[in-house]
């Protein structure tokens, strides 16, 4: 896993809660570089790419000048972190608009969808992974293990417009696209949250077919505890710190799902934003999105790491 | 039982790889264009019907299996390669060469799912190529971190202290005494490996990143059947059953894979 890389000795909790935010820092430094670099890769000029073969020569000069793309590329880079920390994230071709407004004009929507998705995960994958458990070997068990395998295999491209035909075509239940009120939500949310949900389903029955074997869940039942209590009160809440981890290691598939989802759905977020702007060859949206997208994720996954260690005593050590 | 657990896979498996394999042998005309039968339903003459150009689908399909089989196996054979020498060379030099590389990783699995291989399609244009140098790109990283840990674990054991003691040098001792003993968990996640690729290939095709047209894949077909989805939904369920039978298959070889070769469960 992740997390066997990044160092986690049993230091003192400040101590841990300092090294985890350093390595944060340097894979952030990392993913910043790596981007600024991803426009260097365009085969070729990428300013010829943005412009047309039948640009004049003049356009082209000015364009190059004013992406930086004359000066020397530790010049660009120095140039270009500073920018970026300062969240100037430049100017782009297709709007004519600074790319950081627009870019926070697209967040909220994707926020939205991808909140959706991990709740109707969560709804989905938790009292079936624990019925499943609980109900090992039996019927429940087979159908959830088989929701599992075929929610995991599903290509969420292709699920979204089998949703649109029988929900929205057929049956007129739901809008085709687009997002305007709470109902334009929903099949967006299941074509991103099945997977999510079919993957956290399985990890959630193996965690507590995993507790359930402990002492003190039979301390519990001989103590008279209910079925019920035992089952949700101390077997799920202990098998709730692997889950956790997955969720943060999730939701990266989850982000890069959503890019898929606004696509189908035309769902107006940071996804489609960065689809479109890889049309139209606005370089500077790209880099952007792809920034914010990465950063989001590593900033989750550092949270994910510190939460752990705050909620399982032997971790904090 | 085992027919259904592992029959039916094994056999959609063969059917993929030797429509694949076959295709540019059968009598297949995925690209003739026929304009009496723009979107026709599954009938004699197609049995899967017609797109929205008049080709037969089922010639599509074929010919898409061909794609997403060259582009699965190219995309992880790439992969292991460069997971291997990356991950090989951290385990066993360890010291600053070991921080640099995996330093290198973490920065590459910050990038969420296939973001990254999104973003480079983008740039380096579409084609079939571009498209399995994308995938590589992003797919490396978890080999080579499975066998830098592999590498970690083994490299104390008494046959490797033998071999240094008898004057291996390092690229014997990573050849011949280390990379044998991880090859079940290798081939366990290249297996898993392939069915990423596959819905990689299809996702990117379908967001118009992957190959270029008239080249069939099922992710472009899926792309250019949802315009019809009301009038012709078969344009869009024929290649995403395939998608999905595929890739279920795949996953449940390597679920049975894993079992047999006692590979611990990743997380």
């Amino acid at each position: 896993m992740r997390r066997a890389l990044s160092s986690r000795q049993s230091t003192s909790g400040l101590t841990a809660v300092a090294a985890r935010v350093g390595s944060a820092a340097l894979v952030v430094l990392g993913v910043c570089t790596l981007v600024f670099l991803l426009i260097h890769l365009v085969p070729g000029d990428p300013v010829e790419a943005m412009l047309g073969e039948g640009a004049r020569p003049a356009d082209r000069e000015a364009l190059r000048a004013a992406l930086g793309l004359d000066r020397p590329l530790w010049e660009q880079y120095l140039g270009y972190l500073g920018r970026t920390a300062r969240l100037d994230l430049g100017t782009s071709f297709a709007y004519q608009r600074p790319v950081a407004p627009l870019l926070g004009e697209r967040i909220p929507a994707t926020l939205e969808l991808a909140v959706a998705a991990l709740t109707l995960s969560l709804v989905i994958a938790v009292p079936l992974g624990v019925l499943a458990a609980r109900y090992r070997g039996g019927a429940l068990d087979a159908g959830a293990m088989g929701f599992s395998l075929l929610g995991a295999a599903v290509p969420n491209f292709w699920l979204g417009p089998v949703l649109i035909l029988v929900f929205s075509l057929w049956l007129g239940w739901t809008p085709v696209s687009g997002r305007e009120g709470a109902a334009s939500l929903i099949l967006p949310a299941v074509t991103l949250g099945t997977g999510l949900a079919a993957v956290l389903a399985r990890m959630v029955r193996s965690s507590v077919l995993e507790v359930l074997a402990e002492d003190y869940i039979r301390t519990a039942r001989a103590k008279g505890l209910g079925e019920l209590s035992v089952l949700w009160g101390h077997a799920l809440r202990n098998a709730w710190l692997p889950v956790l981890t997955l969720i943060g290691l999730q939701l990266g598939a989850l982000l890069a799902g959503a890019v898929i989802t606004e696509t189908v759905f035309a769902w107006p977020g940071v996804g489609s934003l960065l689809i479109e702007a890889i049309q139209a060859r606005d370089y500077p949206v790209v880099q952007a999105c792809v920034l914010l997208i990465s950063l989001s994720y590593v900033l989750v996954n550092a949270l994910t790491d510190l939460v752990y260690g705050w909620a399982d005593p032997r971790v904090r050590g | 039982m085992s027919i259904l657990r592992d029959g039916l896979p094994a056999g959609l498996l063969l059917l993929w790889v030797l429509a694949a394999l076959s295709a540019p042998w059968l009598p297949l005309v995925p690209d003739r264009i026929d304009l009496t039968a723009i979107l026709a339903p599954p009938g004699a003459g197609a049995p899967l019907g017609n797109d929205d150009l008049g080709r037969p689908v089922l010639d599509r399909l074929l010919a898409g299996a061909r794609t997403s089989l060259l582009v699965g196996v190219g995309v992880v054979a790439i992969s292991v390669l460069i997971g291997v020498a990356v991950g090989g060379v951290a385990g066993l030099a360890g010291g600053w060469v070991d921080l640099a590389l995996v330093r290198l990783i973490d920065v590459f699995l910050a990038f969420p799912g296939i973001l990254l291989a999104i973003a480079l399609a983008g740039i380096l244009g579409p084609g079939i190529d571009n498209l399995i140098i994308a995938l590589a790109a992003v797919g490396w990283v978890g080999y080579a971190r499975l066998v830098r840990a592999q590498i970690l674990s083994l490299k104390r054991r008494d046959h490797v202290t033998a071999a240094l003691a008898l004057g291996a040098g390092p690229a014997r001792i990573l050849l011949r005494h280390l990379l044998p003993l991880t090859l079940a968990p290798l081939l366990v996640e290249a297996t898993f490996g392939i069915a990423a690729a596959v819905i990689a290939e299809a996702g990117l095709s379908f967001l118009g990143l992957g190959v270029q047209p008239p080249q069939a894949s099922w992710g472009s077909m899926i792309r250019d059947g949802a315009a019809y989805l009301l009038v012709a939904p078969h344009l869009v369920l024929a290649p995403g059953l395939a998608v999905l039978l595929v890739v279920l298959s795949v996953n449940l070889l390597g679920d049975r894979l894993r079992d047999r070769l006692d590979v611990r469960a990743g997380p």
